[in-house]
């Protein structure tokens, strides 16, 4: 929505000149520019005292991805992490900068395949395990054999 | 001091890095078309396969071997590609990016860094931030970080660094005395073949050769290669990309093409391709190449190789114009009969377009002239915005029967909602 302002008045005045309806101008070079809405009018004579308050609008890409190089979205396939909150279908967001805890939600390589599971490292004991009593856990033999690709830190649930 | 962070295999590490089922495999990333390879795993080189292999050449080992075959996804390389520049801008305040997978960072000052060390850093971030395994080549010049980054690759050892600074003087003419002077960033086939009739074989041999005889025999261009083997920085980081003297676009055909309508719309479309590419570095050309192909490897069919310079009288980036120069060298190289499996526009003799001087004969007015810059301005826009192609010419038709080729495709991981990685939860 960049300038729209000015290509509104622009608009109106070509139309008048050459009867040409200009529709916009397409400027894919243009900085994304978030204009915050007044909720108040602007009324003669008595500004509206929240106007004072003004702050930068929320922008979930700065606040679920932090890190944009090494983040990656994810689509679930599968019911094994219902336990989690995690359900078939849903989106998850994955930063592959973060180091997997004992804990994490993580995305791990198995056979070939990404796979999402929670992280169990503990006492020198290394598993994978699901978060749904019907799947059971893969465990892991050593360090060496565990291959994580991602920590997960979202989970995306539509709701409709 | 400069480094050259370089990925191995960027294609095939591209569709590694989302399925990790390819992994230790053999793999082959193919050209537009499917023609040939672009990109071999190392299971794939180990096996004798060359750069630029057609694939079709490749049936009977790719089926003896296993070898997966992939058609080219440039979105996820692009993306990719992206994130790692981004990545490696991190680690210094000055960064060329040299091409999609290569990229110089300037060292400058660093001296009280242990850059062995720096470059495994940079190793283990693109590693784990992207999965992308990348070497780093460090020297007193660009041309030996480059020749490091050789090393890296070449000789497990030094586990993807090599700092070329921290060799003594003994050890330095050792390597390059192991290291043909081929293998010198900027020392093509050609070159290498005239140096070595002047007894010129490795890159010591090159290093130590008297610049004077060097500059006389060949180019000043080769001289400052000596001088930047001898560690004396003659070429500094390019941060912005420089503009291009010939800008090519051609394609093979998916499958191959008789009619003259259907390589009108291929050549048209290329031309557009090349005008919009034309116009980004700000230039304007002042000839243009049409050029046609039948298949060479159908040793059994009639062949047919054509190609036609249209000088235009005044340097233009106009779209139409270009396209309707093309047209009429197109109708004058076609030939019935032939089976087409290329076809191509080459725009050459570039130069700036606020320089440009007009034709005095020319038959475009001043005013031509602005409406030309002002139309070509207004369709970038709207094509860069609403996507390529949005806004064509006719002569680029609607079905395209010719189109690109992909039997071995792969899905955008990063770059579509519908072609997202999966994660499995069995």
């Amino acid at each position: 929505m960049n300038a729209s302002l000015s290509f509104i008045r622009k608009s109106k005045r070509a139309a008048t000149l050459a009867n040409v309806v200009v529709l916009g101008q397409a400027d894919a070079t243009a900085k994304r520019l978030r204009l915050p809405l007044f909720l108040s009018r602007i009324s003669a004579g008595f500004p509206s005292p929240a106007d004072d308050y003004v702050e930068s609008r929320l922008s979930l890409d700065e606040h679920f991805v932090p890190r944009p190089e090494a983040t990656f979205f994810l689509r679930v396939q599968g019911d094994s992490m219902i336990g989690a909150g995690i359900h078939d279908g849903d989106l998850l967001i994955v930063d592959k900068s973060l180091e997997p805890r004992h804990g994490s939600i993580v995305i791990a390589e198995v056979h070939g395949e990404l796979t999402v599971k929670r992280l169990y490292r503990k006492n020198g004991e290394i598993a994978l395990l699901a978060e749904n009593p019907a799947y059971r856990a893969i465990p892991i033999c050593g360090e060496s054999q565990l291959v994580i690709w991602g920590v997960v830190t979202e989970v995306v649930h539509t709701l409709r | 001091m400069f480094a050259l962070v370089d990925a191995n295999n960027f294609y095939v590490s591209c569709h590694r890095a989302f399925d990790p089922s390819l992994k230790g495999r053999p793999v082959v990333v193919l050209s537009n078309n499917d023609g040939c390879c672009v990109a071999r795993s190392n299971e794939v080189k180990a096996l004798g396969v060359k750069m630029g292999t057609p694939w079709f050449q490749l049936y009977d080992l790719a089926n003896r071997h296993g070898i997966i075959a992939l058609s080219s996804n440039y979105g996820l390389y692009g993306d990719v590609s992206l994130r790692f520049m981004r990545i490696l801008a991190e680690f210094s305040p000055e960064q060329e990016v040299y091409s999609i997978d290569e990229c110089f960072l300037d060292f400058t000052g660093f001296h009280s860094i242990d850059l062995t060390g720096y470059g495994q850093t940079i190793r283990q971030r693109v590693l784990q931030w992207l999965g992308m395994p990348v070497c780093v080549g460090i020297g007193p010049s660009k041309t030996l970080a480059k020749l490091s980054n050789y090393v890296a690759k070449k000789r497990d050892q030094y586990q993807g660094v090599f700092d070329y600074s921290r060799l003594s003087q003994q050890e330095q003419d050792e390597l390059l005395a192991s290291i043909e002077a081929g293998e010198v960033w900027g020392i093509g086939h050609r070159l290498s073949e005239q140096l070595a009739r002047l007894g010129i074989n490795t890159v010591k041999d090159l290093r130590d050769a008297d610049t004077k005889t060097v500059r006389r025999q060949f180019s000043v261009v080769v001289e400052r290669t000596v001088l930047e083997l001898r560690g004396v920085s003659c070429l500094d980081l390019e941060e912005v990309a420089q503009a291009k003297k010939e800008i090519v676009s051609s394609r093979s055909f998916g499958k191959l093409v008789v009619k003259l309508d259907d390589l009108q719309q291929a050549v048209a479309s290329y031309t557009v391709r090349a005008a919009e590419k034309l116009r980004r570095q700000h230039s304007v050309t002042g000839a243009l190449q049409v050029f046609l192909q039948t298949n060479p490897h159908k040793t059994n069919e009639p062949q047919y190789h054509p190609n036609i310079l249209m000088p235009l009288i005044e340097p233009t980036a106009d779209t139409g114009l270009l396209v309707s120069h093309a047209m009429r060298g197109l109708k004058r190289i076609y030939k019935p009969g032939y089976r087409y499996q290329k076809a191509g526009v080459m725009l050459m003799e570039l130069s700036d377009a606020k320089s440009s001087q007009p034709d005095l004969f020319s038959h475009f007015s001043t005013q031509d002239r602005q409406k030309s810059q002002r139309l070509m301005e207004t369709l970038d826009r709207i094509n860069r915005k609403m996507g390529r192609g949005t806004l064509r010419l006719a002569a680029e038709g609607f079905q395209h029967a010719w189109k690109i080729r992909t039997d071995y495709p792969s899905p955008r991981y990063t770059t579509r909602w519908a072609e997202l990685p999966i994660a499995h939860a069995k």
